[in-house]
């Protein structure tokens, strides 16, 4: 034989550990031990669960490498109470990461943890003190649910208490676990009975020394087993005296460590650094651990007089809560911890005479905080949202204490907010990430919010304005027809005679599109304002009393330079007839261009589309761009100034991906097609359908041209110019699809709603948009390289990918190349989309789910992204022809895109 | 049967490809999949494959000779949803017995003919050990993370019932495979634990989990090691991975279970990751090219196929591994 390989223990919760002797000693978690902590005790008597997981979390984050889990007391039932905490713990990945410590004197508790745990868990304990039958059945059970064991040194006679004892009572255990039981000798834990010394009685003084020399014998007689402990035991008889405490466990743990002792329950927070511990203390304690002289014990009580207690940072530091009340309110909001907020506003109530004063007073003083930590860049917006979740609870615990109130003395009409703003996506529109991201930070600052949703008319925006008497109006909208409603708006504020000012976001606004056509409409403040930090001292400046006349006249000087140095700006660009432009269009060679017929023809439904499998192609840096954390992914995660609150972010989103993808919350579905197609008359693209698919056999996209006089050379593009003429003689091809994977986010949303969590309302909505975009990316892969086949051997990265440096192009309509959202409507026909997979057009043509994505595939080679720019009336007239509309009507969905108009 | 241990030590085995895709070709229907047995079933039984041990015995029995004849030592067999929680969707909880017997029985009969024909090549018959389509470590309600849809109790005694029959019908191997809840696959091995000490049999056990994405863990949330870990307590006769991903994807995952394990390590990938219809297309060449980095950094002993996998990805990969020496393995399981 070989000399023996070495075995170690190894455990497993989702992440393993393996117990070598680097380690040096793996720290077991104590606190959710129903007889070692008072405080879990009463959280599972009073069935506080979300608490008690956070006394688990928190033993983890400092540090324990197991978390040891009791709920052995007479008045719970311990089997219903471990199941339901150990099912609890595995469904947070935070504390499941580290393995598991069953522990109960009752094997029924012990078995009913094993069968709920996937992971390599500690039994704690057995022992010989029932018998060896016993002993034997239950090991052989042990292993084969695959757990470790902790055996104690404990026989049918008694609890070993003395070196011989120790090593008689191991020896025994050990030969029946290997040789009878066939027990794996690494997943043997002896405990080998701390006890305490210095009692002042005689028989007590070796406790520790025969602890540790047991251990030593152990470790050098029993190959591959492990020893383990209590520790806080052996410094029983100085409760009260901290530091004399932490001086003896640090020695006792310090020899014991030594001898081989790799593993024990320590509580971290009553321990001293062994090399700080003052000379003459150590002095002291060795003495008394090691048994070095006869009058240790005394001389020890009468030093530790003289040693003055002094308190110690844990390390998950709660020091706060000792703080004044305002200070941990502050806290709590600043931090996002909503553990101890409805207790610490309980404490604020109580404090004063109207429960209102603890929202303008305590909470307000701490959300300030927030507000000028976020202002000046110290904090982050996903912080900020947490906040938000924070003061929300604070808020909704105090509610019906404020209407209690207000029946009292109901002459007191409304409380002295900051003010109140609605806030609205507009008719038509779905997008609402960026409203809410506002809303809540507005919220945060004391703003009362009236949020109307999405898809809200006119009317209702204007009714329930005056309803609530509102100080502010927001509109949000991210697609094109969504800057004509808010004009609209504007308009219909001007005919009632508002007076309160109007802001304007989102991903489509603009300070030139607010400046040009939406300030004019409207005597009062409009404000252009695309992010959430600066909404804050828009919204501060136009409500304060004294000054807000002067910053709104400001405003509308400012809005009126702007739009005439824009105007002047625009018109000394010149564009072409729409003659001319097509006459220089991008003129492919057809004879020598390949063409690359699809594989498969016709239109292809995804029913249920594996989320899983898009992960690979999402685009992260949207994602952070979306709360207000800008940088490229993975950069962004090490920038020196976001870094740590962008992983923390994103820490957050993977949680809740896994969460959507393990519990299948939003389901995605997909359909597209490829067809037959030639371009006609310069800019339009002929579709053949095959018969039995859409209703028509021929379908006509409508395409834009760029009208912008540009240098000599540079071609006008239309994408109809990527299709092959009619008039070539040559067939060509084109492609459309819509994917969405928003179906469930809405309900999701709402439900975290629900429960005051907009951080989570808002990220599940983020992460949906990202889905969306990856199906759209995943699916125009497998186009390019199976169902169509013109890439079928391309090999590209996910930078690649991202960087569109594949063959072909997917424009969509509503974005640059063919701005016109109108053409939604032919893709809808021609694959009936709704009616396949559900996706829905609102009256402006937005996309419902919102996380959906439709576009155009076009497969030439010389297909390329383009921005359409600027057009002149007459092509809106042509466009208007050919489309079969009217003027009017073409000019209203092309108005972004109008030169002069 | 000749020892499979010993085999083990002198070559790479391989295993069969999917099941699935070789019924397809079938193109069974619903009449079909009834049979003249089922035809006047209460509910639906289209799709539930192992049902065509009873209705199909002879396609069943052509595709196990289609994989033999491809080069494979060990085919599975169509048992993978036998078991009363799987078949509970087809209201056939009783017939578990007599399903997970015949599909043995089946496998059996011409896995004989092969080693009849080739005595230096013996052919084994795997009893294929499906996750189930519950989960024993998650929730399936969002709104109540601490429920859970099935117990440990529940699953061992299901298991233990499609045990029982799979090695009465003749299984030489029990391959717990598709693990993507760990304490699912803890509760098979209990329930192997119990069939072998009642019985005072030996059995080699095959256990294969699934990494589901590129997060490089199971579904339930462990890492490939912490998965390693936990199944580790019985003797086992391989440890490895399947489904989910292509060969490429598992490189790194099976390069932990190799440096981590005593046992032998198999692999049986899908080919590669499906398109848009989940369908995999990767050809046997385009399969057995990714293969290659396995068993060039001698990584297995044990290599296959799984969704999408046919007869001639089964050819490529063998034709590649008798090239090839088995990764080294420290500890065979004992036989009797």
């Amino acid at each position: 034989m070989n000399e023996p390989k070495p075995k170690y223990l190894k455990l497993s919760g989702l992440e393993p550990l393996v117990v070598t002797p680097e380690n040096n000693f793996i720290n077991v978690g104590e606190r959710t031990n129903v007889a070692g902590s008072k405080k879990f005790l009463r959280l599972v008597k009073e069935e506080k669960f979300e608490e008690a997981l956070d006394v688990a979390r928190n033993q983890v984050e400092g540090g324990a490498q197991i978390i040891d889990i009791n709920m052995d007391d007479g008045l719970i039932d311990g089997k219903e109470a471990m199941v339901k905490f150990l099912n609890l713990v595995i469904a947070e990945p935070d504390i499941a990461r580290v393995p598991i410590m069953i522990d109960s004197s009752k094997w029924e508790i012990i078995e009913a943890g094993l069968r709920v745990v996937q992971g390599k868990c500690v039994v704690n304990s057995i022992s010989l003190k029932e018998g060896k039958e016993q002993f034997v059945q239950h090991a052989k059970l042990i292993k084969r649910y695959g757990a470790a064991v902790i055996v104690m040194a404990f026989d049918e006679v008694g609890q070993a208490d003395n070196y011989d004892r120790r090593i008689e009572i191991s020896k025994r255990s050990y030969d029946i676990l290997v040789n009878e039981v066939n027990f794996p000798p690494e997943d043997i834990i002896f405990d080998l009975n701390i006890f305490p010394v210095a009692t002042g009685m005689d028989e007590h003084k070796l406790n520790a020394i025969d602890f540790i020399e047991a251990t030593r014998w152990v470790r050098e007689n029993l190959p591959y087993c492990s020893v383990s402990g209590g520790v806080s035991n052996v410094s029983f008889s100085f409760r009260g005296n901290n530091p004399v405490r932490e001086a003896m466990h640090s020695v006792f743990l310090y020899h014991a460590i030594k001898a081989g002792m790799n593993m024990g329950i320590v509580n971290p927070t009553m321990l001293e650094v062994y090399d700080d511990i003052p000379k003459d203390l150590l002095e002291h304690v060795e003495d008394v651990i090691l048994n070095r002289r006869d009058d240790a014990t005394e001389r020890l009580l009468d030093f530790a007089e003289t040693v003055v207690g002094k308190a110690k940072e844990s390390k998950v530091d709660l020091s706060w809560r000792e703080d004044s009340l305002q200070e941990r309110i502050t806290r709590a909001l600043v931090k996002g911890i909503d553990q101890y907020i409805v207790e610490d506003v309980e404490a604020a109530r109580l404090s004063v005479s109207k429960p209102i004063e603890v929202i303008e007073g305590h909470l307000m003083t701490g959300m300030n905080v927030v507000g000028d930590l976020f202002g000046s860049g110290k904090m982050f917006l996903p912080q900020v949202v947490k906040s938000a979740r924070v003061m929300k609870k604070a808020v909704a615990y105090l509610l019906p204490y404020i209407e209690e109130e207000k029946l009292r003395n109901p002459q007191k009409e409304g409380s002295e907010g900051a003010g109140k703003i609605l806030m609205a996506t507009v008719k038509g529109d779905v997008h609402d990430i960026g409203k809410n991201i506002v809303s809540v930070v507005l919220a945060c600052n004391n703003y009362e919010i009236v949020d109307l949703g999405v898809m809200v008319p006119p009317e209702k925006i204007i009714a329930e304005a005056i309803t609530h008497n509102v100080d502010i109006i927001g509109l949000s909208g991210l697609i094109t027809p969504s800057l004509d409603e808010m004009v609209h708006l504007a308009k219909e504020m001007q005919r009632k005679n508002f007076t309160v000012p109007l802001l304007i976001g989102g991903a489509t606004t603009s300070k030139a599109h607010t400046a040009v056509k939406i300030d004019p409409q409207y005597r009062e403040a409009v404000v252009h304002v695309n992010d959430a930090s600066r909404a804050v001292t828009v919204v501060g400046d136009l409500l304060k009393k004294d000054t807000n006349v002067a910053y709104k006249q400001n405003l509308k000087e400012d809005y009126e330079v702007f739009r005439d140095k824009f105007l002047k700006r625009s018109v000394k660009k010149e564009y072409k007839s729409i003659e001319a432009a097509r006459k220089n269009k991008c003129a492919i060679d057809w004879g020598t261009s390949e063409i690359v017929p699809p594989r498969e023809l016709g239109i292809q439904v995804i029913e249920r589309m594996d989320l899983e499998k898009l992960l690979p192609f999402i685009d992260w840096t949207p994602f952070f761009r979306s709360w207000e954390l800008h940088g490229k992914y993975p950069d962004i995660l090490q920038d020196d100034v976001v870094g740590t609150q962008a992983t923390e972010l994103f820490a957050d989103a993977q949680a809740m991906l896994k969460k959507v993808l393990s519990e299948k919350q939003l389901t995605a579905r997909g359909v597209f097609g490829l067809f037959p197609a030639n371009s006609i008359n310069d800019d339009d693209i002929e579709v053949s359908v095959p018969q039995g698919e859409g209703d028509k056999e021929r379908y006509v996209f409508r395409t834009l041209r760029q009208q912008l006089q540009r240098r000599e050379g540079v071609p006008d593009y239309a994408l109809a110019d990527f299709i092959a003429p009619k008039t070539s003689g040559k067939q060509d091809y084109i492609g459309c699809f819509c994917v969405s994977t928003g179906f469930g986010t809405a309900e999701l949303a709402a439900e975290y709603e629900k429960q005051l969590d907009d951080y989570s309302s808002i990220m599940i909505k983020a992460l949906a948009d990202r889905l969306a975009e990856a199906f759209a990316e995943y699916l125009h892969k497998e186009v390019r390289t199976k169902h169509w086949g013109y890439a079928a051997d391309e090999k590209l990265t996910n930078d690649e990918l991202i960087n569109e440096s594949y063959k072909g192009i997917r424009p969509a309509p509503g974005y640059p190349a063919c701005p016109d959202h109108l053409e939604k409507l032919t893709i809808w026909d021609l694959l009936q989309v709704e009616e396949r997979i559900g996706v829905q057009l609102t009256e402006s043509l937005a996309m419902w789910p919102a996380a959906s994505v439709s576009g155009y595939y076009f497969g030439s080679p010389e297909a390329r992204y383009f921005g359409l720019g600027k057009i002149k009336k007459d092509q809106v007239a042509d466009f208007a022809e050919r489309k079969g509309i009217s003027i009017a009507k073409a000019t209203k969905w092309l108005a972004p895109n109008l030169v002069d108009g | 049967m000749s020892n499979i241990q010993e085999i083990l030590k002198e070559r790479i085995l391989v295993l069969d490809g999917a099941m699935g895709t070789m019924l397809q070709r079938y193109k069974f229907q619903e009449t079909d999949f009834r049979g003249e047995r089922f035809k006047d079933w209460a509910h639906p039984l289209q799709g539930n494959n192992d049902l065509l041990s009873l209705t199909q015995p002879e396609a069943i029995a052509e595709v196990h000779r289609k994989y033999f004849a491809a080069g494979a030592d060990i085919v599975e067999t169509n048992t993978f949803s036998g078991t009363t929680i799987a078949m509970a969707d087809y209201h056939m909880e009783e017939l578990v017995y007599e399903l997970n017997y015949e599909s043995a029985s089946i496998a059996k009969r011409v896995a004989n003919e092969f080693t009849a024909k080739e005595p230096h090549k013996p052919r084994f018959v795997a009893g294929s050990i499906g996750p189930t389509n519950k989960t024993a470590s998650m929730s399936p309600d969002v709104n109540d993370p601490g429920f859970r849809a099935i117990s440990f109790e529940e699953l061992r005694i299901a298991y233990k019932q499609q045990i029982e029959a799979l090695l009465d019908g003749g299984a030489d191997i029990l391959l717990v495979e598709t693990i993507f809840d760990t304490l699912n696959a803890k509760a098979a091995l209990f329930a192997i634990e119990e069939v072998k000490e009642e019985r005072t049999i030996e059995v080699p056990v095959m256990v294969s989990g699934t990494i589901t994405d590129a997060s490089g863990r199971t579904l339930s949330g462990q890492t490939a090691e912490a998965f390693l870990i936990s199944i580790s307590h019985i003797q086992i006769l391989s440890v490895g991975f399947n489904c989910a991903l292509g060969a490429n994807q598992l490189v790194p995952h099976l390069e932990v279970l190799s440096s981590r394990t005593d046992y032998a390590v198999s692999a049986h990938p899908n080919a590669g990751l499906p398109n848009a219809f989940g369908e995999y297309d990767e050809s046997p060449e385009q399969m057995a090219e990714q293969i290659k980095e396995y068993v060039e950094k001698g990584l297995v002993n044990i290599v296959g196929g799984c969704c999408g996998t046919t007869p001639e990805h089964i050819t490529a990969i063998a034709k590649l591994v008798q090239q090839y020496a088995p990764r080294k393995v420290e500890k065979i399981s004992m036989s009797v």
